[in-house]
């Protein structure tokens, strides 16, 4: 048994305990180290870790509902815990909406964890920055490079218990040159799957090529995406179109059963491995499908929201999920047919992932990146947002100039609507978000239009 | 032993590891948070985080480290951590590090409070929200959802400079929204803004904010919006609310003038800043009207404290002064490397982050008109407020905003309402556009301020009164 476990289980006896027995509760402890080496200027600037153990605590307790936490994990903060979270529950209005609890049930096996990984020390973090610096071969460079491990364990007064550990690993960096940025990114379950020098080859290659930008009218643009930028459009589509509590409010464009995608579209949430094999209410998280073929299948559900939408649980509970709704972390679309994509190395801007979907552009963009993008209408799922990390032309499928960064407007299930796509890259690549535990697997997609609508100069 | 014992324990472990400058915060930290939904809670938690953060300068490489663990033996080990990971950051060296004088050594700060808000009962904070949304959803609105969130945070900070500085920081806010549906779009409006109105101050901010008696006026005017004419698309003049002058301060000011922005030390997530050190004193930013100062000892606001994460004290400083672009938010490091002589800006969001360079209070000084002159004296415009979405390029340039509510202005007149407002332009460019300004400033508060990698949430304070524009694009469409 793993510390988390005892201690969910001590906080489950302990409520019992001052509760009585007609108390509804769940418990879980988490363990979560995080490492991240930072770099700046071709430096690291900020070099961080910190271990955590955080106890949460939900109790349904005469029709009400109250959650607590604590970091403070000897006897008397679990104490304290339990005392405040039972009174919380007293003083708190009736909770009508109330799901119940995650009945026993197994977890999915897991592949095995990397030990090494979760013990990854500070210099083999630095090592990494050290080759992704010495690969831009003088530009100027910045990113990190962070490990994360975490260890948890569940308990629940309806008999759930389940723990589980998981690790992983995360590099992301620009090159920078003449005002030109060039980027990579990639995540792992294991740190030896990071390669520095490989990644600042590609970041300080596509910097090279982003010189003397040119500035295009704005308007309709075919488009290659490369992974990097597909990752926001995953991000978009699992925060607001998948969400749960969206699609029982109806703010969400999802039509389970509807052909709301283009059939080359399969849309996936693959938590196994990434993170915890479990979610905050105990439910155990396996594959699931949001999009097969272009058809909308499901959205992730906490017990809260598919009770309203008559649905069960996917696994996707979290602190936030009754209020903010439960969001896919670990989205994944699926890859196009193989066709021998070359290596991810090369001097030219284009990542081997979108190279064969950039030689079938007669005009249209080559999009790196995109930044601080928001919603415009929830419903629709029109996001405003720019570019970033390299925009090239494209002419008759060879890269021809550098485009500055450019805004655009767009309804994102739209772009991927019935006829929309054009091709899918062959390789899906797993990618970081800003957040640890949040992971997109995206290939490059070629899309028949996409909505820019100014330049980023004015 | 006391929290400055296990501080001191701290930094004495990281100087004996070989640090040249240690310091250490020992955080506790309960936060509350209730939502409603429809006139029933939906989500109540009660949160309490307590441990100690150790920052390390070894050479000129830092390093972090934090447990919540408050031993002796746990703030020894965390010390001797952070300068371990000081060590291995000189792996990939960076240019000298140096540290700016931080002010005052003993001291001791709380903020203003009235209503211990985590004293009021879970009831009457209960009542309130299932009151306030059940009147919008009686009103007519097809969801409304309210909330109130309270942070109560002690903090003791040692440093091998000497500080030892105690605070108390109580922090509050609530707001409510309503939202109706139409045919395949949502209308919001949200009272008194689109994620309420936060301060350092007690419940008594909350009482003020009347949540409950402007539920039905949202509810309504969500509903209207459904059948508003859309924004119209062109150029023309803007005047904006004060709420949503806040954001445009506090995306296209705030974060441009954060001085490791400017230095490069956020290029690859946050990003940079359109601003050259070398023009500090110069630069033309805005208009004349354009005075834009940093004061984290504004009572109340939600930016406030006594000294920052590096023991500076909290001083008032200009960082546009009529149109011109005179300082920047410093940290001790980044202003040493910069040339300046100040620092105070560095926050943490607990004691298990890195203190960073963060927005205190950024606000605008007030104008000599009021919203009624401003409008009466525009002959065609559109008036803008309460932010809706928010978007800025990564150089702190190019924004696009979505606000939830428009209106008309024709011949001095407010006119009738518009859908799906919206407007873009270019920080200075908009900002020396600025030739109306109103007296009439809310310092509103900014919850959410996302930074940092690992990420941060910052609470901000932004000044604020609703001002004019001229030549400006709206409308933008998708």
């Amino acid at each position: 048994m793993s510390a988390e476990l005892d201690i969910a289980g001590r906080v489950i006896e302990l409520t019992r305990r001052l509760a009585g027995t007609g108390a509804e509760a769940e418990a879980v402890a988490d363990h979560s180290a995080q490492a991240l080496t930072r770099f700046a200027n071709s430096a690291i600037h900020q070099n961080v870790a910190d271990a955590t153990t955080t106890v949460w605590l939900r109790l349904h307790l005469d029709g009400r509902t109250a959650a607590g936490s604590t970091t403070v994990t000897d006897a008397d903060g679990l104490q304290s815990l339990v005392e405040r979270t039972i009174a919380a529950s007293r003083l708190s209005p009736p909770d009508a909406a109330w799901p119940g609890l995650t009945a026993p049930a197994p977890l999915r096996p897991v592949e095995a964890f990397d030990e090494a990984t979760a013990a990854a020390s500070p210099r083999e973090r630095a090592e990494r920055v050290r080759d992704f610096v010495q690969a831009a071969d003088g530009l100027e460079t910045a990113g990190f490079c962070r490990t994360a491990y975490s260890s948890g364990g569940f308990v629940n007064t309806a008999g759930q218990s389940v723990e589980g550990r998981a690790a992983e690993a995360a590099m992301d960096g620009i090159a920078r040159l003449d005002g030109a940025d060039g980027v990579s990114r990639r995540a792992s379950e294991h740190l030896a799957d990071l390669d520095g020098a490989a990644l600042g080859a590609r970041a300080a290659a596509k910097a090279r090529a982003g010189g003397r930008p040119i500035e295009l009218p704005p308007g309709r643009y075919e488009v290659v995406l490369e992974p990097t930028a597909v990752a926001d459009l995953l991000s978009n589509l699992a925060t607001f179109g998948f969400n749960g509590k969206s699609f029982a409010q109806h703010q969400s464009f999802a039509e389970l059963g509807t052909q709301q995608f283009d059939p080359a579209i399969t849309i996936t949430d693959e938590p196994l491995g990434a993170t915890l094999p479990f979610d905050l209410e105990g439910t155990p998280r396996d594959t699931l499908v949001l999009v097969r073929d272009g058809i909308t299948t499901a959205v992730s559900h906490d017990r809260t929201s598919a009770a309203e939408a008559g649905a069960t649980s996917t696994g996707h509970a979290s602190g936030s999920s009754r209020s903010w709704g439960p969001i896919a972390a670990n989205v994944r679309l699926a890859p196009g047919p193989a066709t021998g994509a070359a290596a991810d190395t090369g001097d030219g801007p284009t990542a081997a992932s979108a190279r064969a979907l950039v030689s079938g552009i007669r005009r249209g963009l080559l999009i790196t990146d995109f930044w601080y993008t928001r919603v415009l209408d929830q419903k629709s799922l029109v996001i405003t947002g720019l570019t970033r990390n390299g925009v090239w032309l494209v002419e008759d499928g060879e890269v021809t100039a550098a485009v500055g960064n450019m805004r655009f407007t767009q309804s994102y299930p739209d772009a991927l609507g019935p006829g929309s796509v054009l091709g899918i890259g062959a390789e899906a690549i797993p990618l970081p978000d800003r957040w640890s535990g949040v992971r997109y697997t995206a290939p490059a997609l070629h899309l028949k239009s996409w909505n820019l609508t100014g330049n980023a100069s004015g | 032993m006391d929290h400055f014992d296990e501080a001191g324990t701290a930094v004495q472990a990281a100087l004996d590891a070989g640090a040249r400058y240690a310091d250490a915060r020992v955080m506790l930290r309960r936060t509350e948070t209730m939502s409603a939904r429809d006139g029933e809670v939906e989500d109540l938690s009660s949160d309490e985080s307590a441990g100690i953060g150790v920052r390390a300068l070894v050479g000129s490489s830092w390093g972090f480290y934090a447990v919540p663990d408050l031993s002796d033996s746990a703030a020894r080990a965390a010390g001797r951590r952070a300068a371990e990971i000081a060590a291995a950051s000189a792996i990939v060296p960076g240019p000298a590090i140096d540290l700016v004088p931080a002010g005052a050594g003993t001291a001791s700060w709380a903020s203003e409070c009235v209503i211990d808000p985590l004293s009021v009962p879970l009831s009457t904070k209960g009542d309130l929200l299932v009151a306030a949304t059940a009147a919008a959803k009686d009103a007519g609105a097809d969801l409304a959802e309210g909330i109130y969130q309270i942070w109560d945070t002690r903090k003791w900070f040692v440093s091998s400079d000497g500080h030892r500085i105690d605070q108390h920081i109580r922090e509050c806010g609530a707001g409510i929204t309503a939202s109706a549906y139409g045919d395949g779009e949502i209308q919001r409006r949200s009272w008194p803004s689109h994620r309420g109105q936060y301060g350092t101050r007690g419940w008594e901010l909350v009482d003020e904010l009347a949540l409950t008696d402007n539920a039905a006026r949202m509810a309504d005017e969500a509903r209207a919006l459904l059948t508003a004419p859309l924004c119209p698309s062109g150029e023309t003049t803007l005047i904006l609310g004060g709420e949503q002058l806040a954001l445009q301060i506090h995306e296209s000011v705030g974060h441009a003038i954060e001085l490791d922005r400017i230095l490069g030390w956020e290029a690859a997530f946050a990003g940079t800043s359109w601003l050259d050190l070398d023009q500090l004193g110069t630069l033309r930013y805005g208009s004349d009207l354009m005075n834009i100062t940093i004061d984290p000892t504004i009572p109340g606001a939600l930016g406030s404290f006594g000294y920052d994460d590096e023991g500076s004290p909290a001083v008032k400083r200009d960082a546009v002064r009529n149109g011109r672009w005179v300082g920047v938010l410093a940290g001790r490091d980044s202003a040493a490397m910069a040339g300046l002589d100040y620092a105070g800006s560095v926050r943490s969001d607990g004691w298990a982050r890195l203190p960073m360079v963060r927005m205190t209070n950024v606000g605008l000084e007030p104008g000599p008109h009021t919203l009624d002159e401003i409008i009466a004296a525009t002959d065609d415009g559109v008036l803008m407020d309460i932010n809706r979405s928010w978007s800025i390029d990564d150089r702190r340039l190019n924004f696009q905003f979505g606000c939830e509510i428009g209106y008309e202005v024709k011949n001095g007149k407010r006119g009738r309402m518009l859908r799906n407002p919206t407007y873009t332009g270019i920080g200075p460019k908009f900002w020396q556009s600025m030739d109306m300004l109103s007296s009439e400033t809310v310092a509103w508060g900014t919850p959410n301020c996302g930074k940092g990698q690992p990420g941060q949430i910052g609470h901000t304070g932004h000044p604020a009164a609703p001002a004019r524009f001229t030549n400006v694009r709206v409308g933008v469409r998708g």
